[in-house]
């Protein structure tokens, strides 16, 4: 109710006060509490900073925000409004609703010391026709999160290999743990460990292709990609009835120690600590090389900020953005959030998982955004039911993958 | 009239001449216009929100469209792409099923209702408590199923004793869609059984009586005079179940998200998947499968007016 009430005297005072300058307008869908915290934090120091800037923020329901975004930004923008790197923002960008930021990217104008040079290494992932269309401002990791005590207890250590992984599951089947964890009711689950499997298999570009629709999906290449999902999902190495389970409920298998290992992203360790592991007996580790000498990429979802082109107050937008773009302030939001800076001159949390993720990332030879990301919606919704029901019935791949190549040339035509 | 004269306006002496205007058109059509004028606003707004989204939709059914990006005019591409689109066969398919599983409410209802309809003590309580379901929500009664569908919840148990250990029946992609059927007809059985225990409490004891006298007595009294002297309520339990079971849609986003890979959709649900759901956003391909689901319920509609008006000719 208190929401309702805040978004409806956000309402109001746009309407009223759109007139004054100085009053910069955000949409956000911020409302989970961490999120939340990190955000409130961020206005509040901008306000300090900026005295003559009142901020209204607009705050939406997070699944609602996915369809209010399409009605907003065409009937009554905001000035700044949150989204997703890649190809998220493309149908955003495509009918002209996003404010092209390149001047701060290559800091023309907005000089403020050296501002985004920490950030080159998340450019490309902003970067849509050789513009700019937004800054990042936060982003995790992907990767296997795994039972340290139980790999112990039968002798495991961190696969940095593939023939080391598979060992890994067939041991731990032999031992009647199920070796990975996964709940597929939404889908989404699958396409992590596809694009673990094909970047580590066929390497980035390919990767990148393929979302791009660049290459057919009987293409052999993909078709090895499959051939290394076989000796996981054949022998039976992923969790039972992972169709009917959310990703949090495949969670519990893994804490009960009935499970070992779910290749996941770093917001799962919450709910790990929350059902009772801990640093002692979680732990996190890249997800291991397949064909030897591809350089490693990794998955590393990016949250993004933007400014709407119908925009009324673009220039306290782009002081906002740059604010955002920070290093100081980017690492006291990402303390909050539990996540990663973008900013690489930002310093994290001494935690493990983050300094893990951290090091991984700066290492990293590039980051993929997460397939339903990198493939447009409708391919990618396609291909992740393929991939869950693949998962199901390994015998159907040729089938599936016929379908998925049907809905590519109709998508990508 | 009386009243009239009572007021000082009117209240005209006898020498004046009254001469009458000559009828007004509002005078001459005052008879069959008012009834228009009743109907407007009403007709105003189902024109507004129900005739003109419908062309609207087999307009935007002929468009290629993502809500954003200008429309393009594709023809009937999106009716043959649906063709060869085998979720949307999936989709039909599940839909007959549920039409006719849901149909198992009607007698379920009528079953119950029958066994409810006694005058003991308590009774009313016994009766609210089967009325239940009907009042939860179908999205907690979706929420609640799921659960209790989930092989390590109460059924685990259960299953384990059958020899099915860890059988996830949503996970299924042969049975998933008779589990949310199972929920769905949960509350439209009570849905049923009320409309019976109102029409059992109208039931002529005359007749049922006379029938008694001629020495009719269970099944055939029940056939002979009960279920005729029901008829409207069968009616009405039949219609609400068939247009429960075509619009099923919140079970189905509920329970499954029309998952494992597509096999639970329903038309009403892969609807809102193609054209408003997050991967969504291909408005003329949602239109054409919402014409092809309009295009089915016309027909039940049309049939169902049909018999209506047969009936009403003869006078019942």
């Amino acid at each position: 109710m208190k929401k309702i009430i805040a978004t409806l005297t956000a309402i109001l005072a746009m309407g009223f006060s759109s007139s004054f300058a100085g009053t910069l307008v955000i949409n956000t869908d911020l409302t989970d509490p961490a999120p939340k915290a990190a955000f409130e934090w961020a206005f509040n120091k901008f306000q300090e900073e900026n005295p003559d800037v009142t901020i209204e923020v607009n705050n939406f329901d997070h699944e609602g925000y996915k369809q209010a975004i399409r009605n907003f930004l065409t009937t009554s923008p905001p000035d700044v409004f949150n989204w997703y790197a890649g190809n998220r923002m493309l149908p955003f960008v495509r009918a002209g609703l996003v404010e092209d930021v390149s001047d701060i990217w290559s800091d023309t104008g907005w000089v403020d010391g050296n501002l985004t040079e920490g950030m080159s290494h998340a450019k490309k992932p902003m970067t849509i026709g050789g513009k700019q269309w937004g800054i990042p401002y936060t982003y995790y990791q992907w990767g296997v999160y795994y039972r340290k005590d139980i790999f112990e207890a039968n002798g495991i250590s961190v696969p940095t290999t593939w023939d080391e992984f598979v060992a890994a599951c067939a041991t731990l089947k032999a031992a009647g743990v199920t070796p990975i964890t996964i709940g597929s009711k939404y889908l989404w689950t699958t396409a992590g460990v596809f694009d673990y499997l094909n970047l580590r298999t066929n390497g980035y570009e390919f990767h990148m292709a393929l979302t791009k629709g660049e290459i057919p999906y009987t293409d052999p290449r993909v078709h090895a990609v499959f051939d290394k999902w076989d000796e996981l999902v054949k022998p039976g190495y992923f969790l039972e009835n992972h169709a009917s389970l959310a990703w949090q409920e495949a969670i519990p298998p893994m804490i009960n120690g009935e499970a070992a290992m779910y290749v996941m992203g770093n917001f799962s360790v919450a709910l790990f600590k929350e059902g009772g592991l801990t640093n002692d007996n979680l732990g996190f580790f890249q997800f291991p090389e397949i064909t030897p000498g591809i350089p490693m990429a990794e998955e590393a979802p990016t949250d993004t900020m933007h400014i709407a082109s119908g925009a009324k107050n673009k220039t306290d937008a782009k002081r906002f953005l740059i604010f955002l773009s920070r290093a100081d302030v980017q690492e006291e939001m990402n303390k909050t959030l539990g996540q990663l800076p973008v900013n690489s001159g930002s310093k994290v949390d001494p935690d493990p998982f983050l300094e893990a993720g951290l090091n991984m990332l700066n290492n990293a030879y590039a980051m993929a955004q997460f397939y339903d990301r990198d493939a447009p919606a409708e391919m990618a919704s396609e291909g992740m039911k393929g991939f869950q029901e693949y998962m199901v019935n390994p015998d159907r791949r040729d089938k599936i993958l016929e379908r998925l190549e049907k809905v590519r040339q109709r998508v990508y035509k | 009239m009386g009243w009239f004269s009572t007021t000082p306006f009117l209240n005209v002496p006898d020498s004046t001449q009254i001469t009458y205007r000559k009828s007004s058109w509002w005078k001459l059509n005052q008879q069959r216009l008012t009834p228009w004028i009743f109907l407007f606003p009403g007709l105003l707004l189902f024109l507004v929100y129900v005739i003109w989204p419908i062309f609207n939709s087999l307009y935007i059914s002929l468009l290629q469209w993502d809500g954003l990006s200008p429309a393009i005019y594709v023809g009937l591409s999106n009716y043959i792409e649906l063709l060869d689109d085998e979720y949307f066969y999936i989709s039909l398919m599940n839909n007959l099923k549920w039409l006719i599983l849901f149909m198992l409410a009607v007698p379920i209802g009528l079953g119950l209702a029958i066994f409810l309809n006694q005058t003991i003590f308590g009774i009313r309580l016994i009766k609210s408590l089967f009325f239940f379901p009907f009042v939860i929500s179908q999205v907690v009664i979706g929420i609640i199923f799921s659960w209790f569908y989930n092989p390590r919840g109460v059924i685990g148990p259960f299953l384990d004793k059958l020899g099915l250990s860890n059988y996830a029946i949503l996970a299924d992609e042969n049975f998933a869609t008779y589990g949310i059927i199972f929920a769905g007809i949960y509350p439209q059985i009570a849905y049923c059984m009320i409309l019976y225990l109102t029409g059992l409490n109208n039931l002529n004891i005359d007749q049922i009586e006379a029938g008694r006298m001629d020495g009719a007595k269970g099944l055939s009294l029940f056939k002979n005079i009960i279920l005729p002297q029901l008829k409207p309520a069968t009616f009405l339990a039949i219609v609400v179940t068939v247009i429960g079971s075509l619009r099923s849609f919140d079970m189905v986003a509920i329970m499954t998200q029309g998952g494992p890979y597509g096999s639970t959709n329903v038309l009403a649900y892969y609807m809102f998947e193609t054209a408003l759901s997050e991967y969504g956003y291909r408005m003329g391909y949602g239109s054409a499968i919402a014409a092809v689901l309009f295009t089915i319920m016309m027909f039940y509609i049309l049939f169902f007016i049909y018999r209506m008006y047969q009936s009403e000719k003869k006078g019942l």
